[in-house]
């Protein structure tokens, strides 16, 4: 198991909190700016999603932002470019969100190859399952990078086999259907939570559907971290020219609020 | 389990909210196609209720005017519903309701599968909501009113390029959100394992009753069967039971388009790459970066960036053929067949009909093709007056 980097990393300053950006949303330049901000702020793992034309896994508003992303011409080579000038300036942890074609079409090891050189050590997909995952793993691991699993509402069963074989840490779904907002959860991340501790000492980060602090605060006594995805990309679209503070006081209350 | 690879191709692309009950409905239905009370029901409701078997008839006309082979047609068009859709769709809904589940949810590109979906549900007292891009609904707008008739509830689908491609993703979205009481009825060999296993073996019912009655008729087997590939559902029917046969040509015909060299076509095969989308690995329309690419063909049923697992396997392998067809080509076959044989055919079959129209006078008289007839033309009718410059609408 190597979960050093990010137990060292990532979750070694009370509860993680982890943002989410779609690249290129709105644009590469403030996606750019996005990530400096949220480290400024206190994130302490940022997912950096590769938009792709078809993401089944996502609501409306990551959709939505996927596809503005793709209309202004991004690609993995100027997400790639972009990190590259990133990481001249901070050494802040980093994963991919990316959907399996994204790697597969760009070649894996040209794919993994690049994770290597801008430090990104985890690439989480949402649509390769425990089944699929050794073809990627194979390969990712010949460049030190982790292939992040996910654990969900109906994974029963299939938790421990998950939890087993998980590595960089695991990445558990708080609720059924796509990524988004929610006003509520109810799946019994507690009775999840046990499973996996009974299992294994890899961390894990809770996603899908959490937006406010109070919620946070409530979903991280079940995990090592919190993952916020569409709320964030729904504050840059409300937040006008002033998207940059906005995210920026968004990510301290939250990193706050799970560590109270 | 055996996660459904045909080659390098097919597999289980989904999200880990999916993984458990596609895992269970490998269980169910490995359970079920051996179960005698499912087998008696099915059979019943595939006799009495769609009609089968479909007949397999001799286009006489045809195969005088073109000279060389006799032309046979499986006339997959005269089942209930119109289309060979109804085949896997009575399979997998009675499946459902074996399993206990409420609800069943289904994409359409034109319809033809969510009226089929919609009419089993009906029948077999289900909830049914059928997802189907916004554009398709508008193309299509009395397939909708066909589909809310039986039933059902028709969704809009807003993301993406509003079209097939885009109402199997929200197909998929929507069973992650509700997997307990529903299952989703795929309309074609594609999406995850089971499916491309399940539709197959339900499809291929067509090819079974097409080589019992040709070696009855004919004492010979054909020279060659022929389908439209979209998905890719018909074309396995037609293949399947004629794969050990090597002496059989197996040929998918494909949507050309406008041309296989310009932006629009839906020919995955001829133009497509190795890739991974809906739950496959397959052959898919996309751009060096993995995006899927807009599609397009005269006809809906076609238009989709992909192709079927097992497809892109008997690709691969050489055992079948996958060719090309121009709208133009299939318009043309479309009312070749409507003249010679007083049929009106699907324009997706036209375009199995059109590579029939130039194969069959390269054969000798002593030898037979069968054309898989998957569905029937009126849905068509006001579509190809309008390509050929008349102004009417539905």
């Amino acid at each position: 198991m190597s979960n050093t980097y990010f137990d060292n990393n990532v979750f070694n300053k009370g509860k993680a909190f982890i943002p989410f950006l779609t690249a290129g949303y709105p644009t590469l330049e403030a996606t750019e700016k996005l990530i400096l901000k949220m480290e400024e702020a206190g994130a302490d793992l940022i997912e950096v999603g590769i938009p792709f034309s078809d993401p089944i896994a996502e609501g409306p508003v990551i959709q939505k932002s996927s596809q503005l992303a793709l209309k202004n011409g991004v690609n993995a080579e100027k997400i790639f470019e972009m990190l590259k000038r990133i990481r001249e300036k901070s050494n802040l942890p980093m994963v991919f969100m990316a959907y399996a074609n994204s790697l597969f079409v760009y070649g894996l090891d040209k794919f993994f190859q690049k994770c290597q050189e801008l430090e990104i050590k985890g690439v989480i997909l949402p649509d390769v399952p425990y089944e699929e995952k050794e073809e990627f793993e194979e390969v990712a691991k010949k460049y030190d990078v982790e292939i992040i699993s996910f654990i969900a509402p109906t994974s029963n069963d299939r938790i421990k086999m998950i939890a087993q074989a998980s590595r960089g840490f695991i990445y558990v779904v708080s609720s059924l259907g796509t990524t988004g907002v929610r006003e509520e959860i109810t799946t019994d991340l507690g009775a999840i939570n046990e499973v996996i501790r009974q299992t294994t000492i890899t961390k894990t980060a809770i996603g899908f559907g959490i937006n406010n602090p109070i919620q946070a605060k409530e979903i991280a006594k079940h995990s090592d971290g919190v993952i916020v995805g569409s709320a964030i990309i729904k504050l840059i679209e409300k937040s006008g020219d002033n998207y940059l503070d906005a995210v920026y006081n968004y990510v301290k209350e939250m990193k706050e609020a799970i560590n109270l | 389990m055996t996660n459904g690879k045909y080659g390098e191709f097919g597999g289980q692309y989904i999200p880990e909210t999916l993984m458990h009950e596609i895992i269970n409905l490998e269980k169910s239905y490995d359970f079920y196609k051996n179960d005698e009370k499912f087998n008696e029901e099915l059979n019943s409701l595939l006799k009495k209720y769609a009609g089968r078997p479909s007949l397999l008839y001799f286009a006489k006309n045809m195969t005088k005017d073109l000279g060389g082979a006799k032309i046979y047609l499986k006339r997959e068009d005269l089942n209930h519903t119109g289309s060979h859709k109804i085949n896997n769709v009575l399979g997998q809904v009675l499946l459902a309701k074996y399993m206990g589940k409420k609800r069943v949810i289904a994409e359409t590109g034109a319809g033809q599968h969510g009226v089929a979906t919609a009419t089993a549900a009906a029948l077999l007292g289900l909830e049914c909501e059928i997802f189907m891009g916004k554009e398709d609904t508008k193309r299509q707008a009395l397939n909708v009113y066909r589909m809310e008739l039986l039933g059902a509830k028709v969704n809009a689908v807003e993301s993406g390029t509003a079209t097939l491609k885009d109402a199997v993703s929200e197909a998929m979205r929507e069973w992650s959100r509700r997997v307990d009481d529903t299952l989703y009825v795929l309309g074609s060999v594609m999406g995850p394992h089971p499916y491309p296993m399940i539709v197959r073996d339900f499809q291929s019912i067509i090819s079974k009753e097409a080589r019992e009655e040709i070696l009855k008729v004919e004492g010979k087997l054909p020279a060659a069967v022929l389908a439209c590939v979209g998905g890719g559902s018909n074309a396995i029917g037609m293949f399947y039971n004629f794969i050990a046969d090597k002496q059989v040509r197996l040929i998918g015909l494909e949507a050309a388009g406008k041309g296989v060299d310009t932006e629009f076509h839906a020919a995955s095969i001829t133009k497509g790459t190795l890739g991974i989308f809906h739950g496959m690995k397959s052959i898919f329309c996309q751009d060096n970066f993995g995006q899927i690419a807009p599609v397009y063909s005269i006809s809906a049923g076609l238009d989709y960036p992909g192709i079927g697992p097992e497809h892109a396997y008997l690709h691969k392998t050489k055992r079948a053929e996958y060719i090309p067809i121009t709208d133009d080509e299939a318009v043309d076959a479309f009312e070749y067949l409507s003249r010679k044989e007083g049929i009106i055919p699907a324009i997706e079959s036209a375009h199995a009909v059109a590579y029939a129209m130039k194969l069959a006078p390269t054969l000798k008289n002593d030898e037979n093709i069968i054309i898989c007839l998957s569905g029937r033309g009126d849905k068509d009718v006001a579509h190809i007056a309008r390509y050929r410059g008349l102004n009417i609408y539905e």
